[in-house]
């Protein structure tokens, strides 16, 4: 690890004005370290938001709940409000990770986490987002947990959260405070950029922005949610592909469907025609293929991710037989109840 | 710089680079090596300790950034005259084979006993509302952050199993 300057903030225009050029926020953690460890990112000045106040609670809102910034991973999960209102994004974060690295992991690190393609972590291969201009190894090179969705020339790499997946299913938006004390609210496609020619430039944060909450809207009422991830291992992997899935019902129709797919966007991704294609329908298995196919019309996957396509059809279908009643619900589908 | 914490219900004040991480702090510096360094980045969970009373990787943060919290390691949690539940069904259980891994498995299923009692979900959870069953579904994907490359896995689960039981 890189030698570096630990400042450890006090408040919030502490942070933002601490930060700059070569600096990072550290909240759990558990990504920077990482990446510092393998000098992926070496920051010379490492500034320690945890003791920040406010940011830990996760409290009604308007219509529907704020989550600060800090609350962690295994918090957020357990919220009694969260099971019960927006259970889907208890079952994306129990379904990522370690039980060690979600009480360290907080609300924002996990939005702002790195990719985990292999050539982003070998300091050793040409890779655009790590070291712009350099080239893209995953051209011609190893394929398997690259997204097929949203990429360019220049970069492939997928994003590696579960978390975000949830959140844009629930159509969550962040809160961004800006060194001057003011705050905007932006949903998650604002918030990540597409690769396209910047794979380095992710998000749409300004020098000095700090995330300090994510909004979820009002709950959706009568709703049935589903996170479905499908991995190379039971458990500790991140995604190959995962669906979250929020539907509501009107008599044997659908009525709302709102899905967002991760493992297969270099974002969370989310395709307002794929939602559209399923609102009104009678739900059978000949609607939801048509689903998956308007949502891979444009996937692009390398050679050694052709696999995902028939994957994530596959995923969608198994997550709306049961979101919408076809099959009985499994571990991963939960009604939201009415009240907390 | 400074950092001041208490182990075991120890206080120590130490000296030391911000490049320290909790684990090389308890090893290096308090000379507490019950705690293992396996991978050094968040993969095996040989490291694992309670920070305030909570199971995480102590590799993958920071001394500095836990100034004034207690921390609680293997040696903390009993001795060879005076074992804690886990310990004990790990040994009548034989719960390893080389033993690298044990500490960790045994700080983090002392960590993951507290989540099922306080009713955390996990993702084999068929329901989120309710009470969480103990069984061994629950306690493989629980404890799956811990790696053991023994593969002593099912006498662990026993072991888990063995100290929930006595604990009721
Ligand atoms: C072995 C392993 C397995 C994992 N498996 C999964 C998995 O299956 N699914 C999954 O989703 N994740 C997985 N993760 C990733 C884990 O979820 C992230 O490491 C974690 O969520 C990051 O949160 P943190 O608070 O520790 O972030 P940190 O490491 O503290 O920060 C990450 C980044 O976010 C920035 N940042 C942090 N907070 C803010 C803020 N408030 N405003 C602006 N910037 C901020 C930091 O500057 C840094 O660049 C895994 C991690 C490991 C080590
Ligand atoms: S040494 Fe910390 S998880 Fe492997
Ligand atoms: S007993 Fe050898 S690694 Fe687990």
């Amino acid at each position: 690890m890189k030698s570096f300057d630990y400042i450890r903030a006090e408040s919030l225009s502490d942070a933002s004005k601490a930060m700059g050029d070569g600096a990072q926020l550290i909240a759990g953690g558990t990504n920077l370290l990482d990446l510092m460890k393998l000098q992926i990112m070496s920051p010379d000045r490492v500034i320690d938001i945890t003791r920040l106040p406010g940011l830990s609670d996760v409290a009604p809102y308007k219509d529907g709940v704020k989550i600060g910034a800090l609350v962690s991973n295994s918090d957020l999960a357990a919220d009694p409000k969260i099971k019960a209102l927006y259970p889907v994004l208890t079952r994306a974060i129990v379904a990522g990770a370690s039980g060690q690295i979600r009480n360290k992991a907080s609300t924002g690190g996990n939005l702002l986490q790195r990719t985990r393609c292999p050539y982003f972590y070998d300091t050793s291969m040409a890779c655009n987002k790590r070291a712009p201009g350099t080239g893209c190894s995953a051209h011609g090179g190893a394929g398997r947990m690259l997204a097929i969705l949203g990429t360019s020339d220049d970069c492939m790499a997928a994003h590696p959260s579960d978390m975000a997946v949830a959140l844009r299913a629930l159509e969550a938006h962040v809160e961004i405070t800006s060194a001057n004390g003011e705050t905007r609210e932006v949903g998650l496609d604002t918030l990540y950029r597409l690769p396209g020619d910047r794979p380095d430039l992710e998000t749409t944060l300004a020098e000095g922005e700090i995330i300090t909450a994510v909004i979820l809207p009002a709950p959706v009422k009568g709703s049935v949610q589903s996170y479905r991830k499908v991995r190379d291992r039971a458990s500790y992997a991140f995604a190959l592909v995962s669906v979250a899935a929020v539907v509501t019902m009107d008599g044997d129709k659908i009525d709302t469907a709102s899905l967002a797919f991760g493992g297969v966007g270099v974002r969370p991704w989310k395709d307002a025609q794929v939602d559209a294609l399923l609102h009104g329908q009678t739900p059978d298995q000949a609607l939801f293929a048509k689903a998956a196919d308007r949502l891979l019309a444009q996937a692009k996957p390398h050679p050694e991710a052709e696999f995902k396509r028939p994957l994530v059809k596959r995923a969608l279908i198994a997550a709306l037989r049961e979101a919408t009643g076809l099959a009985p619900a499994t571990a991963g589908t939960d009604k939201t109840r009415d009240a907390v | 710089m400074k950092t001041e914490l208490k182990v075991n219900g120890q206080l120590h004040t130490l000296d030391h680079d911000p490049r320290m991480t909790l684990l090389d702090a308890l090893r290096d510096d308090l000379h507490l090596t019950g705690t293992k360094k396996g991978c050094d980045h968040g993969q095996c969970g040989a490291c694992t300790v309670l920070l305030d009373g909570r199971r995480i990787n102590a590799c993958l943060t920071l001394a500095a950034m836990h100034d004034g919290c207690e921390i609680t390691t293997i040696e903390g949690l009993g001795e060879p005259e005076n074992l804690s539940a886990l310990q004990t069904a790990f040994v009548s259980k034989d719960g390893y084979q080389c033993g690298y891994c044990t500490p960790g498995q045994i700080m983090s299923a002392t960590g993951m006993m507290d989540e099922v009692r306080a009713g955390d979900p996990s993702h084999v959870s068929t329901d989120l509302s309710g009470d969480v069953p103990f069984d061994d579904a629950e306690i493989a994907e629980r404890m799956s952050g811990n790696l053991c490359r023994c593969s002593a896995y099912p006498f662990i689960r026993e072991a888990i199993a063995m100290a929930a039981e006595v604990k009721k």
